[in-house]
């Protein structure tokens, strides 16, 4: 292996001033072109992927993305533009090309920058702790990524094939400007470590796999337990059956259970809410789950995965409660939706980050023994959530638990409800906590879905 | 009128300075012993978005995004890096990064270019620029006043129309030199309906690879407002999907979603060049019943899911995937084709020049039947008939799939009776189409909305198949 890695995007410092000279181009260019506000987003990432297939190499791949998006006002008509060309020709071009659109936008009162008070003016001050570069060559870390798939064929016997087992470093730094006089910037890393792992029986092939991510290496799990772990879990699949169509307790294992709390966080996301496209409507003050749930966001956690110092449209990011005692506390807004619903911003331009669900004191398992009979569910397929109506369905598979105890895999079924009333209907959260994701929470056991089957 | 490659020659290479001498030169300085394959990808492509909501055209946005892909192919190791900046050094050092993968040798020679000539699958124009911003404006206010009259509880409109202009210019160590000049148009038209406090959605819309001009024939945007109110105040009047395992009819045209996710992707090379697709190994075998036929056809006219030319230069072909029941084909990309010893199908395909190529589906769909829909609809006691679908999975191992029902009723005695909710429908890929007993007259490809997902990629593509029953597939509703 031959080839130097190019320089780090979060340490790369001709790369930072170019970013926010090409900022400052924009924002003069833009008034220049008669724009009464104007906005932009500039990003540098760079890294590389590896992928180790039965052994040996299949992909190296050298990434090194750039692009600045831009948004103009004249007064309260939008328009907006990217480019991943960013010379100095590219970038007047796309001011141009912004400012163009806007002749034929509509006026829209809410549209604007946020207030000047909200914007994060000294976040500077605060120290995430998000950028870790990992000076690891593509020759080391294709022997990682061969080490980590090996563990998982050491594993069990019946692991026969693999799909590959991928290891990438990433790091990025961008820049949001805005006509407020704005400026914010910083850098950020992050690595990952998957492992896609097929078992083979009799019974035919099931595929699991495992991964790790986080912003410095120090905190990525074991190549041991991320090859193990993918190989468990496809083992574990094996001979998987259906079972007949009934009326179950659930318990969402804790890296689905993400998804299903993910559901609630769009349902009240102010956009969902302005265009009335959401089943939690007027549910601010009102009880939603049960009374021993809560929901915390934390912004401003080191290391966080969802972790920044503002948000979307450059507002301060706070710690926040969204669900106290089971009830909801706020929507989750930008400066936009806050306005149309004349609230004010909660600064989640871009979403909520790193949620904390508070747990029970309960594993795993005593989250099994509790449910006695029923489903645990491992994965869910399928888009099949209607967030205007709640109405849920998905393909699922995992075990069938009865007596309290995990009895054997099931596959090719479904799980039904509606969300409402499954929020409603949570048991039980379990201390197996997964960080990996925005949405930090462990298994969740909720009573009353339909599963259809055989 | 200049034909794909003399444009994109203008838009890419002229630029920059670069001929296909030079890129020659890069090309065989990757040709070491041990390579097998190497090429160059440039892309130019612009991309524009209007969208409404609230009765008024709040965004529009405009995307410029160029640059170059050098991939460097030994046995299955592959690779890969790219620039945004089409130049001859950063191009240089994306082929230096890409040849990496491989041990230094002598480098081998290029054979003479063949030059891929043109096609006529589609039209070479530019879609931003096929009628003016305010008619873009005034398509997306009428379809909202439109909307908005033809039913009181329609409380909310949102509406989108989407142009892509794609220039792709290709060329490759075993000599192709290719260039293709790509347009996509789209239209989404999404309404909510309100009734007694009860709130209900609907979406439809239409595409292809064609100027906006397909949306203004006989006011044609108009007709995706009256399918999605149509579909939102149905499902006002819903009742709870039933739960369990039942007989399924599939209406014609989107429902196909069936054989992208059931078989489509099971099919592609890579998954079986590896071994680990439910079909690996499974040619010449029964994996549907008899007189189904299903095929991936990328030469369609003006399909969304059509191209002239694969990313490496392939042209694309119909391939008969399962002929009469029987598996025939996979879908290849060159690596793949080359490691399985056989030919390239068409099928190479990649996001946009910064992904690598995966064997990916164009437009997959069933030949038709003998029957009449109607009869195939007497012919159930007892199950549901669904024809829209949302999208679907599949995971390829398994062969489980799921697709899910955005339109669906009841059947009972041969006849249709209640709507119901929205579902998602579960399979086995390895056998649901073995369990397909009746095929409609009535095959129909989709209105050019489609996009598939792979590893990350999304690649516009097409769908279709007439009216099916199949006799045994699980419902996942809430009713008894």
């Amino acid at each position: 292996m031959t080839v130097e890695i190019s320089e780090h995007a979060a340490t790369d410092t001709t790369a930072h001033q170019e970013l926010q000279r090409i900022t400052t181009q924009v924002l003069d260019e833009a008034v220049r072109q008669g724009a009464t506000a104007t906005e932009v987003g500039c990003s540098l990432e760079t890294g590389y992927n590896v992928n180790v297939r039965m052994g040996e190499v299949e992909v190296l791949e050298y990434n090194r993305d750039k692009g600045v998006a831009i948004t103009v006002y004249f007064d309260h008509c939008t328009g907006s533009a990217s480019t991943s060309d960013t010379s100095a020709a590219a970038v007047s071009a796309a001011v141009t090309a912004a400012c163009n659109i806007a002749r034929y936008t509509s006026t829209d009162p809410y549209a604007g920058l946020a207030d000047k008070e909200r914007l994060a003016f000294g976040y500077d001050a605060l120290d995430l702790d998000l950028c870790h570069p990992w000076q690891l060559t593509p020759a080391a870390a294709i022997e990682q990524a061969q080490a980590c798939e090996q563990y998982g064929f050491a594993f069990d016997p019946r692991i026969k094939n693999s799909d590959g087992c991928s290891l990438s470093t990433h790091s990025a730094y961008r820049v949001y400007a805005n006509s407020h006089g704005f400026v914010g910037a910083y850098p950020t890393t992050r690595h990952s470590i998957s492992c896609v792992l097929v078992a083979e029986d009799g019974s035919g092939m099931q595929r699991d796999y495992a991964y790790s991510s986080a912003r410095t290496a120090d905190d990525l799990f074991s190549l041991q337990y991320i090859g193990e772990e993918a190989a468990a879990r496809a083992v574990k699949r094996l001979q998987a059956k259906r079972v007949p169509t009934c009326k179950v307790p659930v318990i969402f294992a804790a890296d689905v259970a993400r998804g299903l709390l993910g559901s609630f966080f769009s349902a009240i996301s102010g956009g969902a809410i302005y265009r009335r496209a959401s089943f939690l409507l007027d549910s601010v003050g009102e009880v939603i789950f049960p009374a021993h749930i809560n929901f915390t966001e934390n912004p401003h956690l080191p290391r966080g995965s969802g972790s920044a110092p503002f948000d979307g449209d450059g507002v301060k990011t706070v710690q926040r409660d969204w669900v106290k005692d089971g009830v909801v506390q706020s929507y989750v807004l930008s400066s936009y939706s806050a306005r149309k619903l004349g609230l004010q911003t909660t600064g989640n331009a871009g979403g909520v980050r790193n949620i904390k669900v508070n747990t029970s004191d309960k594993d795993l398992n005593q989250l099994i023994k509790d449910m006695g009979e029923g489903l645990l569910i491992a994965e869910l397929m399928g888009q099949g959530v209607n967030m205007v109506t709640g109405d849920y369905s998905r393909g699922a598979s995992g075990f069938w638990v009865s007596q309290g105890q995990v009895q054997y895999p099931v596959e090719e079924i479904t799980i039904a409800g509606n969300l409402k009333q499954m929020f409603a209907n949570i048991v039980t959260i379990g201390n197996d906590v997964d960080t990996r994701g925005n949405i930090h929470t462990g298994s969740i056991l909720l009573d009353g879905m339909t599963i259809a089957g055989e | 009128m200049p034909d794909q490659l003399s444009i994109a020659e203008e838009m890419i290479l002229a630029p920059a300075e670069l001929t296909d001498t030079k890129l020659a030169t890069v090309l065989g300085q990757l040709l070491r012993p041990s390579v097998d394959y190497a090429d160059l990808y440039f892309q130019s492509s612009y991309f524009e978005s209007w969208s409404l909501e609230e009765s008024i055209v709040k965004a529009g946005n405009f995307t410029i995004d160029r640059g170059v892909g050098v991939r460097v192919i030994s046995g299955e190791k592959t690779g890969f890096a790219y620039s945004d900046d089409i130049i001859l050094p950063a191009l240089t050092q994306a082929a230096n990064a890409a040849v990496g993968i491989v041990k230094q040798g002598d480098n081998g020679s290029l054979p003479a270019w063949q030059v891929r000539v043109s096609h006529d699958r589609y039209p070479i124009l530019n879609p931003l620029q096929s009628i003016s911003e305010q008619d873009k404006i005034e398509i997306l206010n009428h379809v909202d006043q439109y909307a908005r009259q033809l039913d009181p509880r329609i409380i909310q409109v949102n509406a989108s129309l989407v142009a892509a202009y794609d220039v792709i210019y290709v060329v490759a160590s075993d000599g192709v030199l290719a260039a293709d000049v790509r347009p996509l148009v789209r239209m989404n038209v999404s309404v909510i309906a309100e009734h007694h406090k009860k709130l209900e959605s609907g979406s439809f819309g239409g595409g292809g690879r064609s100027d906006l001009s397909l949306f203004l024939q006989d006011q044609h945007y108009l007709s995706y407002a009256d399918e999605a109110v149509r579909t939102a105040l149905l499902n006002l009047d819903a009742v709870e999907a039933p739960a369990g395992t039942m007989r399924v009819i599939l209406g014609p045209g989107w429902p196909g979603v069936l054989l992208h996710e059931a078989v489509g992707h099971g099919l592609e090379g890579d998954f079986n060049r590896r071994g680990s697709s439910v079909f690996s190994g499974r040619i010449g075998e029964r994996v549907a019943a008899a007189g189904c036929t299903v095929v991936d056809n990328g030469t369609l006219p003006d399909r969304r899911g059509s191209l002239g030319i694969d990313d490496e230069g392939t042209p694309t072909q119909n391939t008969v995937l399962i002929e009469d029941g029987i598996l025939k084909s996979y879908m290849q990309d060159k690596q793949n084709a080359r490691l399985m010893g056989v030919q390239p199908t068409g099928n190479g395909r990649r996001e946009s020049y910064a992904d690598l190529v995966m064997p990916r589906m164009t437009n997959t769909y069933m030949l038709a039947g003998d029957y009449k829909p109607e009869e195939i609809i007497a012919a159930v006691d007892k199950g549901i008939y669904a024809v829209n679908f949302a999208g679907g999975q599949v995971d390829i191992t398994s062969g489980k799939f799921v697709f899910s029902a955005s339109e669906a009723y009841l059947v009972e005695n041969g006849k249709l009776g209640k709507p119901v909710k929205g579902a998602t429908l579960i399979g086995n890929g390895a056998d649901a189409l073995t369990k397909i007993s009746m095929l409609g007259d009535d095959l129909a490809l989709d209105q050019g909305v489609g996009t598939c997902g792979k590893d990350g990629q999304s690649v516009p593509v097409g769908v279709g198949q007439p009216t099916m029953l199949i006799d045994e597939l699980t419902v996942g509703g809430t009713g008894t």
